[in-house]
């Protein structure tokens, strides 16, 4: 298995020379192997690109989808921008609520799954978005919310 | 029902075109081939001749642009697709990168000849995991085929932050930098990308790149309305029958596409409001929506093309709360680094929080009218505005819904409409019990 400094090299000899254009992708491997940015793992990322660990963190806190605390091994994004909002995405918010016993923005104490109210997806011809992992569920209703989370079970 | 016109999406109905193959079966990459067939001045006058404006929202000339690379720099000169597409509404370039790839891969060496560039940048954002995959996959596979000759496309993921769309933003971004917008000028064209002369467009601008070499551009230049040839792939939503993506001719009549194509209003409800361009545009009123849909006829009525979003509203829909949830949204996406956006998003949130709960005096109106005045022109890029614009919309057209928030003491829709408590990034609860423990 390569190492996350080796990776963090190979996606390095993208970018020219000299450029810090390879932190954003360096940091999403790093989260990729742990499913957040510790501390330790910043300061393995600036270690690997040549920078500060604090300049890693001043990219990591602007970015959402990047995070610095952890997250459930399972991540469900809905989106209540204006489109999802206006067909419904409060009910489908309220629905994983109710399923899960937490509120949106907290991760259940098991560390299984974490919710989140998120902007709009890109996907608001097909409302509600529900991102699973990053993998977009569409049409969400609060019907459908005990089969979205059925499916993590298996 | 009325047909759409399908150009950029042209084929991928009939055939999978995120192969090669089937792409190259319907006459895909001879653009190119047409292209490096011709001298860098030649082709920029023929993009020129297309009048192709840009689809990204500020419908600037795309061959004007690419006219403006400095090529006789000794810097190299950068292609920049701008993929981020997170405007609330906004799902067209999506559509393109998932189901025609190798149409804005085809566009990406065209407009790589024309501007003398070797290296070309797609900045996708973060969220599109899927359309990543089949992007990613697709410049592979034309690369292996060797048709980049000594171009490189480098696909690089934003990480969730809608201010990267901003192209100046973008490219502090490529850069590896906070996504905060430059001070201009330089304009990119002179100073873009590693401070070398670079061409940013959108996806959906690069895509029709290839079309117009195909038909030349003089026959293109007939297509759509003369001051903004060809089609646009329109994303309607909101409370419509048939929700989704239309290709559509410029100049196509608003009511067309929402009554025809879209089906009309859902659930036999009334039409309110259209939000033409994607959340940051002023909206529309129900008598207005006759409006052929190009950049200049929107312009002339107050509102702007955009990114060619239209956010359908029915009747049931509060507008302070319609407003409210729009300005959280800039408020978030807002970098942070002029005060008056920064700290202005802020405060329009909270009176219109007042508004909506009934504690507002008539003086807050006007105080929230004036806070979008401080605001308007007086920040590094056009988020600011795009935070006042369509609140100042709501105050000017539906003022009578806002007053009656002040003297009823609370808002006369409550949970009829579907925006009640709609909850955004910025209200939940950020902690988690698990965080705190890491914490410690
Ligand atoms: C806050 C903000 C967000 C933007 N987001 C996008 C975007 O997601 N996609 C896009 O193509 N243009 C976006 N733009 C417009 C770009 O700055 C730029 O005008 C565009 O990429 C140029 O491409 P075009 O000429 O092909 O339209 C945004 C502008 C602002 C001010
Ligand atoms: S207007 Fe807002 S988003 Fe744009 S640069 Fe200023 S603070 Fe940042
Ligand atoms: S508003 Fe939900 S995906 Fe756009």
């Amino acid at each position: 298995m390569t190492s996350l400094y080796d990776e963090i090299q190979e996606v390095r000899a993208r970018y020219p020379e000299g450029s810090r254009s390879a932190v954003l992708p360096a940091l999403r491997l790093a989260q990729e192997r742990d499913g957040w940015l510790s501390r330790a793992a910043l300061e393995e990322v600036a270690d690997a690109l040549e920078v500060t660990p604090a300049f890693c963190y001043s990219i990591a806190t602007f970015y959402d989808m990047l995070h610095l605390e952890p997250v459930g091994r399972v991540t469900i994004d809905v989106c209540t921008n204006l489109p999802c909002a206006l067909c419904g995405a409060q009910e489908v918010v309220e629905a994983f609520e109710s399923e899960l016993g937490i509120r949106a923005g907290e991760t259940t104490p098991d560390g299984g799954i974490t919710l989140r109210a998120v902007e709009c997806l890109g996907g608001c011809g097909y409302a509600t978005v529900v991102a699973v992992n990053d993998r977009y569920r569409q049409h969400a209703r609060a019907e459908t919310v005990p089969e979205i989370l059925g499916e993590l079970d298996g | 029902m009325a047909e759409q016109h399908k150009v950029l999406l042209a084929g991928a109905d009939e055939r999978d075109l995120t192969q090669l193959a089937e792409y190259r079966a319907i006459g895909g990459y001879r653009g190119v081939d047409k292209a490096r067939a011709m001298t860098s001045d030649a082709l920029i006058d023929e993009l020129q001749q297309a009048n192709l404006r840009g689809r990204g929202g500020a419908g600037f000339p795309m061959g004007r642009k690419a006219s403006l690379i400095d090529r006789k720099s000794p810097k190299p000169k950068y292609l920049v697709v701008n993929a981020d597409e997170s405007e609330p509404g906004a799902f067209k370039d999506r559509e393109v990168m998932a189901r025609v790839p190798h149409r804005l891969i085809e566009g990406c060496l065209i407009a790589a000849h024309a501007i003398e560039s070797t290296d070309v940048f797609i900045y996708i954002r973060g969220e599109y995991l899927a359309e990543y995959e089949v992007l990613a996959a697709a410049v592979e596979e034309a690369r292996e085929a060797g048709i980049f000759g000594d171009v490189r496309i480098t696909v690089h993921r934003g990480a969730g932050a809608y201010i990267c769309g901003e192209e100046t933003a973008l490219l502090e971004s490529l850069e590896g930098k906070r996504g905060q917008p430059r001070p201009r000028p330089p304009f990119p064209p002179i100073q873009g990308l590693y401070a070398a002369p670079t061409q940013i467009n959108n996806v959906c601008t690069i895509a029709t790149v290839p079309v117009i070499l195909e038909m030349g551009a003089e026959e293109f230049a007939k297509t759509g309305v003369p001051s903004s040839p060809g089609t646009a792939i329109f994303s309607v939503s909101g409370n419509v029958v048939r929700p989704g993506n239309y290709e559509l001719d410029l100049g196509t009549p608003m009511r067309e596409l929402i009554y025809e194509h879209a089906g009309g209003i859902a659930d036999g409800r009334e039409l309110k409001a259209v939000i033409p361009g994607g959340s940051s545009v002023p909206a529309l009123s129900p008598d207005q929506i006759d409006v052929p849909l190009d950049y200049d006829s929107l312009g002339a009525i107050g509102t702007f093309f955009g990114a060619a979003s239209l956010i359908v509203v029915d009747d049931r829909c509060c507008m302070v709360q319609l407003a409210l949830r729009s300005t959280k949204f800039y408020m978030h996406e807002s970098c942070g680094k002029c005060t008056p956006c920064r700290v202005g998003t802020r405060w329009m949130v909270q009176i219109l929080e007042s508004i909506e709960n009934g504690t507002a005096t008539h003086a807050d109106l006007e105080l929230l009218d004036s806070v979008g005045d401080n605001i308007l022109g007086k920040v590094l890029c056009a988020l600011g505005e795009f935070a006042v614009y369509p609140v100042a919309s709501y105050l000017d057209k539906w003022r009578d819904e806002f007053v009656a928030h002040v003297e009823q003491g609370g808002c006369p829709f409550g949970s009829s409409s579907p925006l009640e408590g709609i909850l955004a990034p910025s209200d939940q609860h950020a902690h988690s019990p698990m965080a705190a423990e890491a914490l410690v």
